[in-house]
């Protein structure tokens, strides 16, 4: 059965084009035969679909937050063909089972392709490794404790030695807890002044000090999420020049939002890391301009709307954001002339398959047909209530954006229609 | 009537004429607390709900009595010793409380930035009776107040507030309130308890007694936690008292007619030494009677001609 899509845009050009996919393959461009089924892009953008390294979908255990039906539905929406999972679910994914279970499911769904990441340790608790290798046979992608984080470095060392014998990546939720203590917001002039517990930059930056030297030490892969100081950027910066297998990632809500946000006790903008200054925020955006940030992922992180409306101290981390990342990065900074299309594309997909030795994603003859189509003319205000995701709140709600995912397809099928 | 605002959570958008028109009429409040009969008809038909969700008997008894004194119906909730807000978010209990008719909240929470919250939630008129570290701005008025008495201005006056600045919110809406009536604020604390961030206007940081009890009018001492030294903040509580306390020997530095305050309770010999606290330089027992007419005022300014 071959597919067209017909009139859209490769990126960088105004001529309206034909892509053909056939059996979940790229068959080529503007071919003479005849497709079993067209769909007509009317002008769009085409593009590889999004890739998203670091997604919370709550599932098994907390399913009033998400599932994997509304969380692979949100994804497909925001752009996404392909999602790692964050382990840190109830029970813990550190058990190959659950990783079956996982794949099975989100296969059945057909949304988003599920590639989820299992834990490092033993219930994340930091102290034993799980069974790495009967992980990586069920379909784990990376082993990740996030959610907490790796106090024991040697069990972080161990962990990162074995799993690079495997040829899978650690990634890690870079923060010291003892630092950190029981911070809910940046720590500095807003913190003092709102009387909130502050979680200091130097938590971040002496975690991922301590991280880049092991990875110096073991040569093991290791990917380093959700940095938000420039500080920990810099550090990230020397340790690649000095050689270290280092890759990291930043989240949109890291870069467009400051701790500024929270002088409205707003427990919507409590996240983990937390959000920080606007000179972290323009160093994060620098690290993305000169290559020491290797992609962008969401930290995707639902929650019920009960929970976000407790007090400052009570409500849970989390920013809900697989569905606008796009669109928000697209608007802040490409409509605005500080980034280019195509290095933000190679943030959301490229970069994310280098940074998992994937193959990277093409629009090319015979690559995988995971695309996506984004119109970049219109724009349209975010409204959490229509989100796929079961997280009905966003701080960047009633916040006109350009750059909407129209169609996603997955292996050649359709994931998201808009 | 009144200041046009609506809400007491803290000094941000209050005018000093609107905080003044506070100081003022406490004095009418106090004089009526002074009459055989302590009741006047101001809130007549007003429904008050103190909610605590932090336990504070003073605080909260100096609220309600406030409020019968000024013929408002009190509903009383307190979080600990109700079924409602356990495990219910701080929205829903609020939206409960609401449907009972409340034209006012009077808010105490242990989280920064609760009683904003309240007053999102509920729409209503709404005072913060203490959150977290963040304010408790009828403390700072009650003890502006008690300065304003003692000196008959605040403008120029010497104010040293000593001890865990960190996590007092006395400490904050007392810098916030004085900074804006003309009064220098010196904070003074061990420096794992002194936020330098705090320092702006005329308020100024050190971790040196004598010279912030130096020349001083008014010396405050605050409440020190027993968890401090569970949270690594302090060596020792007698190394504290040695360093930090405020005592007769101290105040022979601060100016001849400098008084004392505590926003209470105190423990005796730790942060204040106990002769002192009962010494005739010693305002704490004033703080409590004007808190009373104070709190009126706050009531009076913000509620009456509202319904
Ligand atoms: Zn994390």
């Amino acid at each position: 059965m071959m597919l067209e899509i017909k009139n859209i845009k490769r990126v960088g050009s105004d001529t309206l084009e034909s892509l053909f996919i056939e059996d979940g393959k790229i068959r080529g461009w503007n071919l003479s035969e005849s497709a079993s089924e067209t769909i007509d892009g009317k002008g769009a953008t085409v593009a590889p679909a999004l890739i998203e390294l670091h997604a919370h979908l709550r599932e098994p255990g907390q399913e009033q937050k998400e599932d994997l039906a509304s969380g692979l539905a949100a994804a497909a929406a925001g752009g996404y063909g392909t999602v790692v999972s964050m382990p840190n679910t109830s029970p813990v994914v550190d058990d190959p089972g659950i990783v079956t279970s996982l794949i099975q499911k989100a296969d059945r769904l057909g949304f988003a392709r599920l590639k989820p990441a299992a834990a490092l340790t033993r219930g994340q608790k930091g102290e034993t490794l799980a069974d790495l290798a009967a992980l990586k046979d069920a379909g784990a992608a990376m082993f990740t404790d996030d959610g907490r984080t790796n106090e024991n470095a040697n069990v972080l060392r161990r962990g990162m030695e074995y799993a690079s014998g495997l040829g899978l990546l650690v990634s890690v939720h870079a923060e010291d807890a003892t630092l950190r203590q029981d911070g809910v917001m940046n720590e500095g002039v807003v913190s003092q002044e709102l009387g909130l517990p502050g979680n200091p930059a130097a938590a971040e930056a002496a975690r991922v000090a301590r991280d880049v030297e092991i990875a110096l030490l073991t040569g093991a892969r290791l990917h380093i999420q959700h940095l938000s100081t420039a500080r920990a950027l810099e550090i990230v910066r020397q340790g690649k020049k000095a050689g270290a297998p280092v890759t990291c990632e930043v989240c949109p809500h890291h870069l467009t939002l400051t701790d500024e946000a929270l002088r409205g006790f707003d427990a919507m903008y409590k996240v983990a890391p937390p959000l920080r200054t606007q000179q972290d925020a323009e160093a994060l955006f620098e690290g993305l301009l000169d290559g020491t940030v290797d992609c962008l992922a969401t930290d995707h992180a639902p929650h019920t709307q009960a929970e976000k409306e407790k007090d400052m101290l009570e409500a849970p981390f989390g920013i809900p954001s697989i569905e606008v990342a796009f669109p928000l990065m697209y608007t802040r900074f490409v409509k605005t002339g500080k980034i280019s299309l195509e290095k933000l594309l190679d943030l959301f997909t490229a970069g994310c398959a280098r940074v998992m030795n994937w193959e990277v994603p093409s629009l090319e003859e015979g690559a995988v047909a995971d695309v996506v189509l984004l119109d970049l003319e219109n724009s349209k205000a975010v409204d959490p209530k229509s989100f796929k995701s079961k997280a009905r709140f966003s701080p960047w709600a009633g916040d006109e954006l350009y750059g909407w995912p129209v169609l996603t397809l997955v292996n050649g099928r359709v994931a998201f229609q808009g | 009537m009144g200041t046009g605002v609506k809400h007491l959570l803290d000094f941000q958008g209050w005018t000093v004429e609107g905080i003044q028109g506070i100081l003022e009429t406490a004095d009418v409040m106090k004089e009526v607390l002074e009459r055989p009969v302590k009741k006047v008809p101001a809130l007549q038909g007003i429904t008050v709900c103190t909610a605590f969700f932090e336990n504070s008997t003073r605080t909260r008894t100096s609220f309600e009595l406030a409020a019968r004194r000024m013929s408002a119906d009190v509903l009383t909730f307190a979080a600990g010793a109700s079924s409602l807000s356990k495990g219910e978010s701080l929205r829903d209990t609020i939206e409960t409380l609401n449907a009972y008719k409340v034209d006012a909240f009077i808010v105490r929470h242990h989280a920064s930035g609760a009683a904003h919250q309240v007053a999102k939630f509920s729409g209503k008129s709404t005072i913060n009776a203490g959150d977290g570290r963040r304010a408790h701005p009828t403390q700072a008025l009650l003890d502006a107040y008690t300065m304003l008495k003692e000196f008959g201005k605040l403008e120029g006056l010497k104010v040293t507030i000593v001890g865990d600045i960190l996590h007092s919110r006395v400490a904050r809406s007392n810098a916030e309130l004085l900074d804006l009536l003309g009064a220098d604020v010196t904070l003074c604390g061990p420096a794992t308890l002194l936020p330098k961030e705090l320092q702006k206007g005329r308020v100024k940081l050190t971790n040196d007694m004598q010279a912030a009890v130096k020349d001083a009018d008014v010396v405050m001492a605050l409440r020190l936690q027993q968890e401090r030294m569970n949270g690594g903040f302090l060596p020792s509580m007698s190394e504290y008292a040695l360093t930090y306390q405020v005592n007769e020997r101290l105040l022979e530095l601060a100016k001849d007619h400098a008084i004392v305050l505590h926003p209470g309770p105190m423990n005796r010999d730790l942060e204040i030494s106990g002769s002192l606290a009962d010494s005739e330089r010693s305002r704490i027992i004033a703080q409590v009677e004007y808190g009373q007419a104070i709190r009126m005022s706050v009531l009076y300014h913000l509620l009456v001609g509202k319904k």
